[in-house]
Parts: C-alpha cells; structure tokens; sequence
C-alpha cells in the first residue's frame, strides 16, 4: 500500500500515451474498459432520451404529444438501445473488461486483439442502430415479434436487425474471453475458490453470452430472410409459423436477462463484503447460485408465452422451472444479510447502492414470481405490470449494480476520489425516484393498462402521472453523477491503493494501475475476503 | 370501484375473484419478504455500524443449517405457488362444454365479433350475464390480444389458426375490451366495450339482427356458392369426404396419422388441402386461398359443425377405424 503516495507520477495506464491512436488501437483490457465505458454512457443518454419522450407523452391520456407512429417508434427505439446497447454490455463490457484480468492477477485477457475488436464490432452494431433512428426508426418493439416485423413493419427493421446481429458477436468475444482468461490465466495460488464472487458472477455471464447470444443472431437474420427473400418461416401467410419466433427469441432473451442481472450481483457481493469487512457468508452458496441462475435461466422461455397458445403442458414445465430461479436468487439476499450481521458496516456510497440494489431486487425477484404464476399471468402478461417487473429487474438492479460498481472502483480506475455529499445524494435520488417510475406501473398493470399504449383511457392518468413525475426524479439522479465524476478527475482526492480497505487483488496496485497491472506477478495465499486487522493498523500509522 | 380512482378493476367473470385471491396471496406474502429483509438490513447495519477504523469483525465461514433453512423454505414457498397458480390456469383455460360460442377475428386494427345467430359487430362485444361463453379467435395480419381485464382473462389471436378463451360473465356492465399484443400504429386504438346483459335483453338484442340469416344459413348458401357440395356429397359418393357428423370426431388420415377434425383442421383443410388428406381420398381438393375471407371460413366451419349426420352416415366410404 506504500505505492498509494506516488500514484500520481507514477507510470500508469493513463499516461501511457496520449494521442487518439493510443487509445483506439490500444490492446490494454483497462482502456477497452474506458473506451466501452464512454460508449455506453452516450447510449444510455440517447436510450434515457426516448424514455423521456414516452413520459411525456403518457402524461395525458390521449395521444397528443406525438403520433401513433412516433411513440411507438420511441418505445422501441428505447428498449433497443437500452437493451442491446446499454444494460447488456453495462458491467461486464466496463467493469468487467477493467477488472477481471486484475483481479485474477493476470496482465490482460487472453486474446486482447479480441477484445479491441469486440468494442469495434460493438461500435459498428451501434452505429447501425443509430443511423436506422435517424432514417426515420423502426416501430416493431424491442422484441421484433413476428410477422409484424418481418411482414408489415414499413419502419428501418433491417438496418436495426443488422445492427443488433452485429453487436451480438461483441458480446460473443467478450464471453469467450472472460472464459478463457478466468480459466487459464489465474495467477499463482487463485484457485476457483478463492476468485473473488465478481469472477464467478462473470464467469456465468459469460456462459449465457457465449451460448445464448447466436441463438439471437439467427433469429434475427431468419426475420431478415423472411422480410427480404419472402421465404416462410415466421408468417403464416407464407407457410411460417409466429409462435416459432416467439420461442427462439426467448431462448435468448430470456438468459438475456440474467447477463444484465448476473454481473450486478457478482458487484454486490464485492460491495457487502469490503463495506463490513466480512467474507461474503455462505461463499460457495453464493457462487453456485450464479451458475444455477445461469442453467436455469436456459430452461424458462417460455414462461414469456403462457397466453401465446403455447400448450398448457409446456407451459406447466416453463412454470415450475422458473419458479426454481427464484430459490437461488433467494440465496443470495440472504447469504448477503448474514454477511452484514456482525460485520463491521460503513456507509460509502457503493454501499448505499448496495441497500437500494437489495431493496429494488427484492421487489423485482418477489413480482417476478407473480408472473412466473399461470393463472395470474394471464391477467397481467403484456401489462404494465411487466414494465414494472423488468425495469426492477433490469434497472433497480443492474443500474444500481452498475453505478454502486462505477463508484466502487472509480478510484482505481483514475486514482481519485468522488465527492461523498454529491455521491450520496445523487444515490438516493435514484432510488427514490426510481421507486416513483416503477411502483405505480405495477397498480397500473393489475388494474389493466396494456403495455405500449401510445393512448390510455382516463382511470389510469393518476399512475402515469406519478410515474413520470417519478421519472424527473430519476434523470437527476442519473444526471448528477456526470458532473461530479468529471470534476473529480482533476480536483478530486488522490485516492491511494486502497482506499475501501478491499482484499480483492486490484487492491495491491496502484490506482491507476499501470499498463501491465503488477510489477510482479502477484501469488495468492489465502481465500477471498480475508481482512487482517494488522493491515488497517498498519494503514492508521 | 367504478371510479376515476381504482386498484383493481372489477371482478365480473366466475373467475375473476380466485385470480384476485391469489394476488393477495401474492402481495401479501412480497410484502411480509420485502418488509422483513428491509428491516433486517437497517438493523444488521445500524447495529453492527463501524465503531473503529481498524476494527474487523470475527471472520465466519457461514452455516450448512442456514444455508439448508434458507434453500429449503423458499422452495416451498415457490412450490404452493405454482401448484395453486397451475390449478387457476386451468380453470381460465378450460372451456366448458356447454359454452355459447362466438367469433373473433382480429385486424389492423379492430376486432369483429360474429355471433351465430347471425349478428356482427365491430370493437363490441355483448354476452348474456351467468352464462359460460367461448370465443375462437383468428387475426387477419398480425399477432393481436384479446384482453378484458375485468373478466382477468386475455388470449393471443394468431393469423394462419384459431385460439380460445372463455368466461363467465357474472356482472351486467360495460368493461374495457383491449388489445394487449403490440400490433402496430394504431394498437392503442384496438380497443373496445364489452356488454355484459341480462339473459332477456341479450336475447332482444340478438333478434335486432333476424332476417340477416344466421352463420349456418350463410354457410350453407357459401358451400353451394363455392361448389363444395360437387364432392362433399351427404351420400358419401363424391371425391371428397362426406362431412356429416365428422366435426370433433377423429380423422383417420391418408398418412396413418389420426387428427381430431376441430375448427383448426377445417380450416387448414380449406386453405391448405393437401397438408392431411383424409385416407382412402386423393389429395385433389383445390386450395381456397385467397377466396374465401375469414369471417366466410367461419361461416363454412359452423356449416361443417352443423352437418350433425343424417341418414346417410352409415354410407360414407372414408374407411375410418372409428367408422366416422
């Protein structure tokens, strides 16, 4: 920890080279990082852009602020951006990226040129996707459901289509390269059990990304196909079959979910545990449970499909197989409390976000099996009680993981220190407003609204007035961290080594790390989350 | 209820109110989870708050007994869960027999609704109250959602084949009839009312549209109209099989397979002839595609349903093993 002081002369992978090309033909794993970092947050701007077009318009029950057209062009153009180009490359494309090869104790991921193509396949998938937004965007829903998309869409679906292809191979190399590095790249004495639970969370991830995402490209190329050659495979008009869409949509999608939620819960357990100084209890459960959610996650797509005619045999099977998700997703909240029992608990902000992620997953996991149930489905499937569930899911939990992780390892990755006021404000902001958005959408949903509504009749205005007051809530708690994070680059504290009292190996470098990660190849000794009370004496004088 | 200002909204089919306990089940059970994790984090935290900054807690390795009580009570938990929410789905799925039958058919973006009698309507709906009621349900283009949200109840409507759904309607009123399945520009406009009445004036109303000739009457007129009857002869000696009596009974196919002869099979029969010929037929039938609508398809499939078998089914020369 002595190596804190001179961080900031010291070389590092910042300073390593100025100029554009240092930067974009670099192979460092940390600048990848960075480079997915900025990315993503302009996604994020654009995708949180449309949402707030789909606010405002809700605020009134008819359609008056925009056309038919347009709303739904800016529901879809949200959930695609946000989904494909926000939330799934979120943590693992950034966080991941920096981190992994660090905490492992390994100088890079195992293929670094990979990993640079990665973030350029991803760059062209989203350059795509935005020029299809402005050729004038495309109206099928982030879900493309079939033959609408592939038969009566006039909207840019195949610019959109190639674009979502594309960018899934990114994801495709990301995975592959978290597994072959996580494999094969241990440094000395890191045995599976004593890698850290981020590293397990990831490893999961990356199995889904690896093995679910081609199912998606074909999908998507098969409506392609279809659009373009008129060969039946969706349409019935043309010998297709719809619910055949639905199905291997799902059996990506579905596991989708878990890449967006899976990583944020690999940050959690990071969080809990420096936050008390406490091994994350049950460490085992903990990591096996991501890897359950993981299998099991293949195994309930068709749970999106019980009003589908889908036969009620299967849907039985999809039933019971998702209500078995729910008993590893319960592991680990509990697992978490009992960490935090006789811990030594403070309150930075990551762990603030850490509350609020526990809280909103709570809520997402517990609604989630709400739909998982059959006869209930039925009622609220397609309702804004979904777009309640999954945006708890989705963003109360991997935003929240997102941004307790951005804040947790700022420090390391420019080796200064956010301000705590604007930090702890900015989280409860979000959580609040968060809560005001989403809440209300799920009376909305039970008391009937259909999702994709561009007009509503008038009993459910109160909901989605609160929602979107909710929503201005939200953006300025989203907004806030841009100015405070920025201004901390220059004026913000020399955050030194270790500046949370972490174990993790990215802990024993300095911050910023340099380009190689360690001066020499670090040798483990003991399990994850082993905190020496010496050190922090050691830290005191 | 009723007002601008609602939770839930009203429970008017026989099955609303058991969809309603369940989710207070549901509420119920989140609420005691969320409430308990809630107030267990703040205590955990306010307790065992950082006192020192050197302090570090007595490390544990965790508990085989904690880890078993925390798997094993959710999954039961989860269990009742999906064993009463099954024996719902059931319920909300499963027809009875005596059901009134209707006629959905989806399109960009309007539902019409034919009744037998002969009445059609457009993004209205009206039933008779206590009486079980069956709709069979196509779209003309895209995916569409028969939902009504006070009945707890929707369904999917697929171009290219038939899905169903029923209620009970136990409440006279006026309700929301959406369309729950994202259909394109005007999908916020598929919307329309559904008119729950009593037995006498449901009964009013179907005689306004008297003289218009029922779906059978229609079917019937259809059937000549397109020539069906030159092979479908009632006397079993045309080059298509006679077609009394064969509704819901089961067809013994040219492939050795056997299929149920329901609304689905008609109509791939008509559209689609040579997909399941029927055995000792030739595949010669010619496609109707494209010449005859959907709302004239349900015409002819009430006419098929109607042929309940007169005189002439001992003749008929499909040699099915069920003697159909």
């Amino acid at each position: 920890m002595s190596t804190a002081i001179e961080s900031k002369e010291t070389r590092n992978y910042l300073n390593a080279g100025y100029d554009l090309k240092s930067w974009l033909l670099t192979l460092d794993h940390k600048r990848i990082g960075l480079l997915y970092l900025f990315s993503i947050s302009f996604f994020f701007l654009l995708g949180g852009l449309f949402a707030v077009g789909i606010r405002l318009e809700l605020l009134t029950p008819p359609g008056d602020l925009f056309q038919s057209e347009t709303y739904n062009k800016l529901f879809t153009m949200h959930g695609i951006i946000m989904v494909f180009f926000f939330l799934i490359p979120s943590i693992p494309a950034v966080i991941g990226n920096f981190l992994i090869p660090i905490m492992i104790g390994a100088r890079d991921l195992a293929f670094p040129r990979l990993n640079l193509l990665s973030w350029y396949v991803f760059m062209v998938g989203g350059t795509l996707a935005i020029s299809a937004a402005l050729m004038g965007g495309i109206d099928t829903g982030w879900t493309f459901y079939t033959p609408y998309s592939s038969t009566y869409s006039n909207s840019n679906v195949m610019v959109t289509a190639v674009g979502v292809f594309i960018t899934g191979f990114s994801s495709i190399l990301t995975g592959l390269n978290f597994l072959v590095s996580i494999h094969r790249m241990r440094a000395p004495g890191m045995t599976w059990f004593r890698l850290p639970l981020f590293i397990w969370a990831h490893y999961a991830t990356s199995l889904i990304m690896v093995l679910g995402t081609p199912v998606v490209a074909v999908t998507i190329l098969l409506v392609g196909v279809e659009r373009m050659f008129r060969i039946g495979i969706f349409d019935p008009a043309l010998g297709g079959d719809p619910v055949l869409f639905q199905h291997l949509f799902w059996f990506y999608s579905h596991p989708a979910v878990y890449i967006m939620i899976l990583p944020a819960l690999g940050v959690m357990s990071e969080i809990i545990s420096t936050f008390t100084r406490r091994e994350v209890f049950g460490y085992k459960f903990v990591a096996f449970s991501s890897v359950a959610i993981a299998v099991l996650g293949f195994l309930v797509w068709g749970h999106h499909m019980f009003v589908s005619s889908q036969s009620v045999y299967a849907s039985l099977v999809f039933s019971i197989i998702t209500y078995l998700v729910g008993v590893p997703s319960a592991i680990k909240v509990f697992n978490w409390l009992a960490t935090i029992y006789k811990g030594s608990v403070s309150f930075g902000t990551p762990m603030i976000y850490a509350f609020g992620f526990i809280g909103l997953f709570t809520v997402g996991g517990l609604t989630g099996l709400f739909l998982a149930a059959m006869g209930l489905d039925v009622h609220v499937h397609d309702t804004y009680f979904v777009v309640a569930h999954f945006h708890y899911i989705m963003v109360g939990g991997a935003i929240m993981g997102y941004l307790g992780a951005i804040h947790f390892w700022w420090p390391k990755m420019f080796g200064r220190m956010y301000p705590e006021v604007p930090a702890k404000t900015a989280a409860w902001l979000v959580f609040v407003g968060f809560n005001f958005t989403f809440f209300p959408q799920f009376l909305l949903g039970y008391l009937g609204m259909p999702r994709r509504y561009h007009q509503y009749p008038e009993e459910f205005q109160i909901f989605n007035v609160m929602s979107s007051i909710g929503a201005s809530v939200l953006a300025l708690g989203y907004a806030l961290p841009v100015f405070y994070l920025v201004w901390s680059l220059k004026k913000g504290e020399i955050a030194g080594a270790n500046p949370w009292g972490g174990t993790g190996l990215e802990w024993k470098t300095p911050s910023p790390p340099p380009t190689e990660n360690f001066e020499e190849t670090p040798v483990v000794t003991e399990p994850a989350y082993s905190y020496h009370k010496e050190e922090f004496e050691l830290v005191k004088s | 209820m009723g007002t601008k200002f609602a939770f839930f909204p009203e429970q008017a089919s026989s099955f609303a109110s058991s969809v309603d306990n369940f989710y207070f089940f549901m509420v119920a059970l989140s609420v005691f989870f969320s409430v308990a994790i809630f107030l267990t984090l703040v205590f955990f935290s306010i307790k065992f708050r950082r006192k020192s900054a050197t302090e570090v807690p007595a490390p544990f390795h965790g508990g085989m007994a904690l880890e078993l009580t925390w798997t094993v009570i959710p999954f039961i938990l989860v269990m009742v869960m999906f064993f009463w929410s099954a024996r719902l789905y059931f319920t909300i799925v499963t027809p009875p027999a005596e059901a009134v039958e209707m006629w959905v058919t989806g399109k960009q973006w309007m539902w019409k609704i034919q009744h037998l009698a002969g009445n059609r309507e457009i993004n209205e709906l009206h039933v008779p109250v206590g009486k079980a009621v069956r709709l069979t349900m196509t779209s003309e283009d895209v995916l569409h959602d028969f939902y009504i949200p006070a009945f707890r109840t929707k369904m999917d409507v697929l171009p290219g084949r038939y899905t169903q759904l029923w209620f009970k309607a136990t409440k006279p009123g006026k309700y929301h009839l959406f369309c729950a399945e994202y259909c394109g520009n005007q999908h916020s406009g598929m919307i329309g009312s559904v008119y729950v009445m009593e037995p006498q004036d449901y009964e009013a109303w179907l005689a306004g549209a008297a003289g218009q000739g029922t779906l059978v009457e229609r079917g019937e007129k259809l059937f000549a109209e397109l020539a069906c009857n030159n092979c479908h002869r009632p006397d079993g000696t045309g080059r298509g099989p006679n077609l009394e009596g064969v509704f819901a009974k089961a067809v013994q196919l040219e492939s050795g397979q056997k299929v149920t002869a329901d609304e689905n099979y008609i109509r791939e029969s008509i559209l689609n002839p040579q997909a399941k010929v029927v055995a000792g037929y030739q595949g010669i039938m010619p496609t109707f595609q494209g010449l005859v609508t959907e709302d004239q398809l349900v015409q002819l499939i009430e006419y098929i349903k109607s042929l309940k078998g007169g005189p002439a089914t001992g003749t008929q020369s499909a040699p099915s093993a069920d003697g159909v």
